[in-house]
């Protein structure tokens, strides 16, 4: 329970004070953010840390999100451990920033409140904001419930700062981030152990001047002491390689932070049931807790059925889920955001990781929950149902997606 | 100490050998302000000729440390910087942003007011070369009347320069200046005053530019002093509310006369097609706005009942 006069414990936290307690103990330095539903309450929880002096950081009231995440960078270029927050389009409007961030190897943390975004304008959840941003270059990881939300972020800067590389925590609108849920908030003195101080990876002072992000060409150049220095090229690969070989940055801090605070992280997706399973259901955010009651359903129901909640969309764990997959006769990916004109952006990525290896699953993928659209347990139940007979006519795959919207 | 071509500092912070095209008034600009701020400062420049200037990966032809940012960030980007240096307790340092027109009075607009509105502490510097230059010449909200761009190819642009120094003054911000790289020694003191105040200072720079503008590579400085003389550049500073005209701008309001803007716009390239409507059109601009100046100056001098004299620099 909660002690008294102390902030850690056990205490009832929606998303967004879980994200801001996430924050206050990593220690952050330098805030910058803009006001969007649903993110606000986070804002104005981190104002109100620094204003009380809970918080010693900077705390930067931008006019607009775009300016957030400049005020991230140039203050994560001198040395300060920076953070944001945002929605669906203060995400699209910062995109710019995304590729800059990214590009510069600066180790900002971002929480992404998932939001459809417009138009028309709808308030809710899906995740096409953080979706549409898949390839600026940043880690993305997912969190199913609030307790996930506080344990990533702090996470997220032992990450971005061991391999330099931005990370946005997502977590669904409303569906988390509105909805309180038991949290524990360990103790400053524990997170300082986990997380030390961050240190950049460059530095500007007029003692030693660098001119950061300078125009650079396609070819590696020869330097004024006569070294051959990377072409843009080469530095787009150095941040290819980075995110490829995180994944084991990001499967060992989910070791160490189990180790000191008895939640486990060392996977890159969560399983239940998975081993031995038929029937595998794919989801992404707090949609992989309600597929477990999707699964439960179907399990009483004689299916021998498994969920696989994808926590690290990037870098995508193709190798890890092709072995976790490789004995599902059917795989139903439910995706709260589509690539407009194919499918899925995760039912896609899943298809990428299958090809070439031993799986011989059907795999079908549902367009679910857009805009806010409730998605309950038993619906997903019934489109898995439903499309059974389709697996027995031996067609593994389907050209478009099915679209699950019950009234 | 007054500060002349004798005792300026002979330190360079903009090395000879840069990337900008002959006659560049930047880069006379930039060597005074580097000099004016003794180095001891960070850099923040959106895409722009500034960015040409610092040369290309891995070398620089600047001795100061500097963050390129995008086009619209620099007022977020200095605010940034900031941050991070108070967040880290590095005290001393000037945080320079310096964009051009188009970084200024069109997209950086937006986070320049936002910086501005919550006072941050750092020198905004717009070197203002009247359109995207860096890009072949495109009209920007700083173009003037009559003038042709890529943009404007056969018409000329249709509308006045917006008056991007009065959008700072309704900041309130305690300092602010007007300058010309023609007369680099009042740039010089105009960056060294703001140096010594805190919040945020905004000084706006002319800078003419021999290729858009369609001069000789020779005539930069001729051009510079040109604008002063026929009244389309005002110099002056307004400290803590206080409106001064300084330097040329100064001499012209106690003694001298405004030249016709006619003669300036025959000097480039750009004005060939202006027509004698728009001619006029600009002339009463300048009158107007040159009388608003004059007025502002008495005011001032009421209010403060002196006058410092100033010589023609």
């Amino acid at each position: 329970m909660a002690k008294k006069n102390s902030k850690d414990g056990i205490r009832l936290l929606d998303g967004n004070q879980a994200a801001a307690e996430g924050a206050r103990l990593s220690r952050v330095q330098v805030i910058a953010a803009y006001p969007i539903t649903p993110q606000t309450p986070l804002t104005e929880e981190l104002s109100e840390f620094v204003e009380r002096g809970e918080l010693k950081a900077e705390y930067i009231a931008v006019e607009s999100e775009h300016s957030a995440m400049a005020v991230c960078t140039s203050a994560s270029l001198v040395g300060a451990r920076t953070f944001t927050a945002t929605s669906a389009h203060g995400l699209a409007y910062m995109h710019e920033m995304l590729h800059w961030a990214a590009g510069a190897r600066l180790p900002v943390v971002l929480a992404c409140v998932n939001r459809a975004l417009g138009a028309p304008w709808n308030i809710l959840n899906d995740q096409q904001d953080s979706i549409s941003q898949r390839d600026t270059g940043w880690i993305q990881l997912y969190a199913r419930n609030n307790q996930e939300i506080l344990d990533t972020i702090i996470q997220a800067y032992k990450i971005a700062e061991t391999v330099y590389i931005p990370v946005m925590v997502c977590y669904d609108g409303y569906v988390l981030s509105h909805t309180e849920m038991p949290v524990e908030i360990p103790s400053q003195a524990v997170v300082d152990k986990f997380l030390p101080p961050y240190k950049p990876h460059t530095t500007l002072d007029p003692a030693n001047p660098k001119n950061y992000n300078l125009v650079t060409l396609a070819d590696p150049r020869i330097n004024a002491e006569g070294v051959l220095c990377h072409g843009y090229m080469e530095l787009r690969y150095l941040l290819q390689e980075a995110l490829q070989n995180s994944t084991k940055t990001i499967t060992d801090a989910g070791k160490e932070f189990g180790k000191l605070f008895g939640r486990d992280y060392s996977s890159l997706f969560w399983e239940d049931g998975v081993d031995g399973a038929d029937i595998v259901i794919v989801a992404m955010g707090s949609l992989a807790m309600e597929a477990t009651m999707t699964a439960d359903m179907l399990r009483d129901e004689g299916h021998k059925v498994g969920v696989l909640g994808l926590r690290v969309f990037r870098p995508f764990p193709k190798a890890a889920l092709a072995k976790a997959l490789q004995k599902a006769g059917l795989v139903t990916v439910f995706d709260k955001n589509i690539s407009y004109g194919s499918e899925g952006a995760t039912c896609s990525e899943i298809k990428a990781a299958l090809y070439g290896s031993k799986s011989k699953a059907a795999i079908r993928n549902f367009i679910v929950g857009l805009g806010g659209r409730d998605v309950k347990a038993r619906e997903l139940a019934d489109a898995i149902r439903n499309t059974l007979p389709s697996i027995e006519s031996d067609a593994l795959n389907t050209e478009y997606p099915e679209w699950v919207c019950y009234i | 100490m007054k500060i002349n071509a004798v005792n300026l500092t002979e330190t360079e912070y903009a090395l000879p050998g840069n990337r900008t095209c002959p006659g560049c008034a930047l880069a006379l600009a930039y060597r005074h302000i580097l000099k004016a701020l003794d180095g001891q400062v960070i850099v923040t420049v959106p895409a722009s000729c500034l960015t040409v200037l610092h040369g290309m990966y891995p070398i620089s032809s600047v001795t100061v440390p500097c963050v390129n940012t995008p086009f619209a960030t620099t007022g977020a980007s200095a605010t940034g910087l900031l941050a991070g240096l108070r967040a880290t307790g590095r005290k001393g340092l000037t945080v320079l942003g310096i964009a051009g027109d188009g970084g200024t009075h069109d997209i950086g607009i937006q986070s320049l007011s936002g910086a501005a509105e919550r006072q941050e502490d750092f020198i905004y510097i717009c070197y203002d070369n009247e359109g995207y230059m860096n890009t072949g010449n495109q009209r920007s909200g700083s173009t003037p009347l009559g003038a042709i761009t890529g943009t404007t190819p056969v018409l000329g642009k249709r509308q006045n320069a917006k008056d991007i120094a009065a959008i700072m003054e309704a900041h309130h911000l305690p300092y602010i200046a007007t300058a010309n790289a023609s007369y680099p020694l009042d740039l010089y003191e105009k960056v060294r005053k703001a140096k010594d105040i805190k919040g945020t200072r905004f000084i706006h720079v002319f800078t003419p530019c021999a290729p858009g503008w369609q001069y000789p590579y020779s005539d930069t400085v001729k051009i510079g002093q040109l604008a002063v003389k026929t009244g389309l550049v005002v110099l002056y500073e307004i400290h803590d509310g206080a409106f001064r005209l300084t330097s040329a701008s100064a001499s012209l309001a106690s003694k001298g006369k405004l030249k016709p803007v006619k003669e300036y716009l025959a000097t480039q390239g750009r004005f060939e097609g202006i027509t004698e409507t728009q001619i006029s059109q600009l002339q009463n601009w300048v009158n107007t706005r040159w009388q608003c100046y004059l007025e502002r100056q008495r005011n001032s001098q009421t209010a403060t009942s002196g006058t410092e004299s100033e010589p023609d620099i």
